[in-house]
């Protein structure tokens, strides 16, 4: 039996809304409905502080505040650090890696990617399920 | 010694040459001569005739040259060409992400007849759905290059901007300079995005690593 909370509070962040839907239907797919969203790092922020949520799955290229910098605030709330955070973003160069790995994020994934890819980073950072 | 005294010097021979009747000395004249040459290297050496004539092709070429960039209208680069092309870019973005929100409409309204469906049947079509939600991923790709792309314009206007100002009003220019640009900066001054350097957008293949090396990377 899965030990995932299928209905657990998600929150994705993208600047592009083809995007978002994207997410959210894979995560319709794989069994999560409970998922909220926001366009931008600052909102992402304001949503985390204002509503308890499990997982953030962010975009990094945003404007005005980045995924990049969400993570650093998210790792530098006392009430957040601990929330998995997976990067999703088209920014696959080797130092975006490191520079993410090094402010604390629980994954990341590539663009583009498909249900598999997002199935098996969400088991790394939540568990099987 | 001054150049009064030199030319005083050289007409003076000059005038004893005149009065010589029958052959001149070839060494005579060779004194000449050298008098002329020493003359000038005072105010103008070889070196510096030699500066001088290179100076003056620069001159030429830079005439020319700023002539056929004339005749290319670069005022039309900036004014008409580039900001035509930028926007028929954007007309993309804008054009596939509509098209991708449509195709969006009709799955999900395909997706949800798969309840009224034999089980394995709907576990056909929700898996098609899948597929087609992933592919739609090209919108996202392909918007983010394109932004790359007008990027990429914008700074080759403003060195065109540049260029225009340089040459100065014989190009006939009338727009406007563009400032150069300038990193963004929130009201207290600092970097609004300090992973600027960062961000290159999606990379070509060959630039790119894979999701196996990103994962190497988290052990």
């Amino acid at each position: 039996m899965s030990s995932v909370d299928m209905g657990m509070p998600i929150l994705i962040v993208d600047d592009y809304k083809t995007m978002l839907r994207i997410i959210r239907n894979l995560l319709k797919q794989l069994g999560f409905n409970n998922v909220d969203e926001a366009t931008d790092g600052s909102a992402a922020l304001q949503k985390l502080r204002d509503k308890e949520y499990h997982l953030v799955i962010s975009d990094w290229n945003m404007e005005p505040m980045s995924g990049m910098q969400l993570l650093t605030e998210v790792r530098a709330d006392m009430k957040l650090k601990d929330l998995p955070f997976i990067m999703i973003t088209a920014e696959s160069k080797t130092e975006n890696v490191i520079a993410a790995k090094e402010a604390g994020v629980s994954n990341y994934i590539v663009k583009p990617f498909n249900a598999a890819t997002l199935k098996t980073k969400l088991s790394a950072v939540l568990g099987n399920f | 010694m001054a150049v009064t005294a030199v030319k005083e010097k050289i007409v003076a021979q000059l005038q004893q040459l005149h009065k010589t009747e029958g052959s001149l000395d070839p060494a005579e004249v060779v004194t000449i001569v050298e008098s002329v040459i020493d003359s000038i290297e005072g105010d103008l050496t070889a070196v510096g005739l030699k500066v001088y004539a290179d100076i003056e092709a620069l001159a030429r070429y830079i005439n020319t040259a700023r002539a056929e960039i004339a005749e290319l209208r670069p005022d039309d680069i900036n004014s008409e060409h580039l900001p035509a092309a930028t926007d028929e870019l954007t007309a993309i973005v804008g054009a596939t992400e509509q098209a991708t929100h449509q195709i969006f409409e009709a799955v999900e309204g395909i997706e949800a007849l798969t309840e009224k469906m034999e089980p394995e049947i709907a576990e056909q079509i929700s898996a098609a759905v899948t597929s087609i939600f992933e592919a739609c991923g090209f919108q996202d790709i392909t918007g983010q290059r394109i932004t790359k792309v007008v990027t990429a314009l914008q700074q080759v206007e403003s060195k065109v901007d540049a260029l225009l100002h340089a040459f100065g009003d014989d190009l006939k220019v009338d727009a406007p300079a563009k400032a150069p640009g300038k990193k963004k900066t929130t009201p207290s001054g600092a970097p609004a995005r300090p992973d600027e350097d960062l961000l290159n957008g999606p990379q070509l293949p060959e630039n790119a690593i894979s999701q196996d090396d990103i994962d190497a990377l988290f052990g």
